[in-house]
């Protein structure tokens, strides 16, 4: 990736097996000094096992790893190289002693002398906010205490790279709200590179310089997080970044960069240049559609339908709705709107989106 | 596997430096002495042995096991020299040339003890014989040693001279055990048994058995010494072993032997018999 | 009993006249005991870290065969180590038969599969990705090891506790091969049987007494530790 900052970290042909099956292939993933990368997937895409191994904690059957543009391969250059960098987990792994001697551990590991050691345990104590807690025991933490002393710990050591594995999946939602506020500070603050692995969409587009989307073992999607989440490049992409319609359909016509699109049930227009008679999928964001009283709507959008309502589910922040317009749509509104318009099952409305609206991805 | 090498190769460096550091007794000058647990538990061998290690400088590894093991080692030269208290097994043993130089040493006798009920109704009997008859004609329960010891041969020669064969009869049991031991399972079970005077007389207080019959010449407990034969087994220390019998035979000892437990018990428990001959005894 | 209340007053009696025979086989089964159980937790801890840590082809066999070990019959190991320290036996050479050299092997090879059986257990049952975190930490691999064995301390001073008490407490093996040498290789155990052989029931009540207290005393202490490390 280029956005002018250096390299610090690349990889080449990461290939990782496990019990004869490859449960990692890594074409290639560059990371910039400073940037933070977002990795996100399902469960079981291989996140953990490239930290792991790009911490060379686990075995890669082939592939180079590239540190500031040098080749990581002699036993001494994969020490030398791990100790720049840190990894998270998910679970905190506290060892069983005090929160003073848990965040001390890295530097401790590292032969460092006691009065660094002592500065740097008070200074990071202090910005993950647990300096109260230093003489407590690790046992005795809550879950955000607890994973407050992990990052700290980590951080203490004061890595160029940190490898976050999903630091916040066993985290109540204000106590993530709060460490995540903290954490992207202090980052930043401390200049540090990190790529965190995710399944929270939300999380990855609101920290992360660059987004890679992961899927079985392979990096499906790089790209920062408005491509990521308005241009996705496969269906399953799609999917995971919340893009609610998907729909099958046929160039009609090629005009001026408007396409015009078939599909069961009726015409799309949508910005691309497809040449007629090729297969594409249609890709609607649900907060791009929006609703209006059935008669009398005005608007500049391209599309615009006739729809009747056949469910309305409500979310906490909005609402979806499930419509029919021929072809199955589905739209975000707020409260507020579904009380202006007083939307009810079984009601037809108008629905209408922009051809800028419609992210057209070829269909195999 | 190469670490978990590495670890088990450490391990046994550890096991040999530590095994050598104990290892350093200098060689031949250490005597296996295979005797029985009667002579040890008497207690007499606690006297003479510092006296002997005194002045020769061996140091003497007291195996108490019964007479019979005692003779196993011998045969497989895993002792040096034997003290014990089976005579037709040690001739034989001789024989075969594993032993040499077979001495004797000391006797005791054996006691036919029970409670006083006696229900059998042996006390008073001379011979041990009839005496074992009547406690299988009246099938009182009857305790054995059954651990091929020198009291268990010394019974089973008696069973043998009487015509009977008492193994897997209702009331004959065997306890596998050293006499001390055996002698409480008698005292618990209310049954006769055959002993040796010197633990009878040392663990009396607790037990309340009687003797019953005593003073049949064939009830007498002859102990000799015997060297292990070194023509056979090259690594028995023969010098040591043949110092020990000596020493056993000696004047001066025969003489601690002949009051020793007399302080104690009010009798002797053994008489020394250095230089007799084993028909004589007893008499 | 009487006889109990007999031993008691015999074991007070021996204890603060200060018998020299009595201590000094008091010593004997600490020193032979202790060494054995220190060498045990050497060969325990590293094996059992070893396994727990590595994995190679045929690792559940090990398991399985040093889970057995664990119930390895003490007079099984007293024959065995006999045989091989028969002056014609394999390690004849050595002359170490009826020594206290012997009985601290013997009492070593069946603690060790106790405290390596413990070992390995307190090792697996550590989170999986301790050890990862540790490494990633930045530790070399004998800084993990040691930070492991650290966090799994508790069961581990459970494992000695529980080789110390399965050795110190052991009388076939040290019977068969130490001999029961009076003032060489009589430990506590051995001399209880042998006082209880010769009816002075008394002694051997006093002499077990002695035993469980040096027992006690050296499981307190070594619980009292444990129980200090274990954070409020």
């Amino acid at each position: 990736m280029s956005n002018n900052k250096p390299s610090i970290l690349a990889v080449r042909n990461l290939i990782v097996e496990r019990a004869g099956a490859v449960v990692l292939n890594i074409h290639s993933l560059e990371i910039n000094a400073g940037d933070l990368l977002s990795l996100i997937g399902p469960n079981g895409a291989g996140k953990s096992s490239l930290f792991l191994a790009l911490s060379f904690l686990i075995k890669n059957t082939g592939g180079e790893i590239f540190f500031h543009g040098n080749r990581i391969s002699t036993k001494e250059e994969i020490f030398n190289y791990r100790r720049q960098l840190v990894m998270v987990f998910q679970e905190p792994l506290l060892l069983n002693t005090t929160v003073r001697e848990n965040i001390a551990a890295g530097l401790k590991l590292r032969h460092k002398p006691a009065n660094e050691i002592e500065k740097s345990v008070d200074r990071y104590a202090s910005m993950f906010g647990i300096s109260h807690l230093l003489d407590r025991s690790a046992r005795a933490l809550s879950g955000g205490e607890a994973q407050r002393t992990s990052l700290a710990r980590a951080l203490a050591i004061e890595p160029e790279i940190v490898f976050l594995d999903e630091p916040f999946a066993s985290l109540d939602q204000p106590t993530k709200e709060s460490l995540l506020a903290d954490l992207q500070q202090i980052l930043c603050r401390t200049k540090t590179t990190a790529i965190m692995a995710t399944h929270d969409r939300n999380d990855a587009l609101r920290l992360s310089d660059y987004i890679a989307v992961m899927n079985r073992g392979k990096i499906v999607q790089l790209g920062m997080p408005e491509d990521i989440m308005n241009r996705p490049a496969d269906e399953f992409v799609a999917s995971f970044v919340g893009v609610e319609t998907v729909l099958r359909g046929e160039v009609k016509e090629n005009k001026d960069g408007i396409n015009i699109i078939t599909v069961a049930g009726g015409n799309l227009e949508a910005i691309g240049d497809f040449a007629p008679g090729s297969h594409v999928l249609c890709c609607i964001r649900p907060e791009y559609v929006t609703l209006a009283a059935a008669a009398g709507a005005s608007t500049s959008a391209r599309n615009v339908y006739m729809a009747r309502i056949e469910k309305i589910i409500p979310l906490g922040m909005f609402y979806k709705v499930e419509l029919d317009a021929g072809f199955p749509l589905i739209s975000y509104v707020t409260s507020t709107s579904l009380d202006n318009l007083s939307l009810d099952a079984g009601q037809n409305i108008s629905a209408s989106f922009k051809a800028t609206a419609i992210h057209l991805i070829p269909a195999r | 596997m190469n670490k978990l090498f590495n670890s088990i190769v450490i391990v046994l460096l550890v096991i040999l430096i530590a095994g050598i550091g104990y290892a350093q007794t200098p060689q031949q000058k250490n005597i296996i002495l295979a005797t029985t647990t009667s002579t040890q538990d008497s207690g007499l061998l606690d006297e003479l042995i510092p006296v002997f290690e005194k002045k020769t400088g061996y140091f003497v590894k007291t195996i108490a096991v019964g007479s019979g093991q005692a003779m196993k080692m011998g045969q497989k030269g895993e002792a040096d020299v034997l003290l014990v208290h089976s005579p037709d097994a040690e001739i034989k043993f001789v024989a075969e040339n594993y032993g040499v130089n077979r001495r004797l040493v000391m006797h005791n006798d054996f006691i036919i003890l029970g409670m006083a009920a006696d229900s059998a109704k042996i006390k008073g009997t001379k011979s041990a014989g009839d005496a074992f008859k009547k406690i299988a004609a009246a099938g009182s329960l009857f305790i054995s040693r059954g651990d091929k010891s020198g009291t268990h041969a010394k019974e089973m020669k008696i069973w043998n001279g009487v015509g009977i064969n008492p193994e897997g009869q209702k009331w004959y049991q065997q306890t596998g055990l050293g006499m001390g031991n055996t002698l409480g399972v008698a005292a618990e079970k209310k049954g006769y048994t055959l002993a040796d005077r010197g633990t009878y007389l040392a663990m009396k207080k607790n037990l309340g058995l009687d003797i019953l019959v005593e003073g049949d010449a064939a009830l007498l407990n002859i102990y000799h010494i015997i060297e292990v034969n070194p023509a056979k087994w090259p690594k028995v220390n023969a010098a040591g072993s043949k110092a020990f019998a000596d020493f056993m035979v000696a004047p001066e000892t025969q003489a601690v032997i002949k009051t020793f437990g007399v302080d104690k018990f009010g009798s002797p428990l053994f008489f020394p018999d250095a230089g007799k001959r084993v028909d004589d005894l007893g008499k | 009993m009487e006889l109990f209340l007999d031993g008691i007053k015999k074991a007070l009696e021996l204890i603060f006249s200060f018998d020299p025979e009595v201590l000094g086989i008091t010593f004997l089964s600490l020193k032979i005991s202790g060494t054995a159980t220190l060498i045990s937790m050497f060969i325990g801890m590293s094996i059992g870290v070893a396994v727990a840590l590595n994995n190679f082809f045929g690792k559940r066999l090990i398991i399985s065969l040093i889970n057995t070990g664990m119930g390895l019959p003490p007079v099984v190991v007293g024959l065995f180590v006999t045989i091989m320290l028969w002056r014609n036996g394999p390690f004849g050479f050595m002359e170490i038969l009826y020594t206290p050299t012997a009985m601290i092997i013997a009492q070593a090879i069946i603690a060790t599969p106790i405290v390596m059986g413990i070992t390995l257990a307190a090792i697996q049952h550590l989170p999986e990705n301790l050890r990862l975190q540790i490494l990633s930490l930045g530790a070399t691999r004998l800084q993990m090891v040691w930070l492991l064995i650290k966090e799994a301390r508790l069961p581990l001073l459970a494992a000695v506790m529980a080789g110390f008490g399965g050795v110190i407490s052991e009388v076939g093996a040290s019977i068969m091969v130490g001999g029961n040498i009076k003032g060489y290789s009589r430990v506590l155990t051995t001399a209880t049987v042998m006082e209880t052989g010769k009816g002075n029931f008394d002694t051997a009540i006093a002499l077990g007494i002695i035993l469980l207290i040096l027992a006690f005393t050296v499981n307190a202490i070594l619980t009292s530790i444990q129980q200090k490390q274990r954070p409020r």
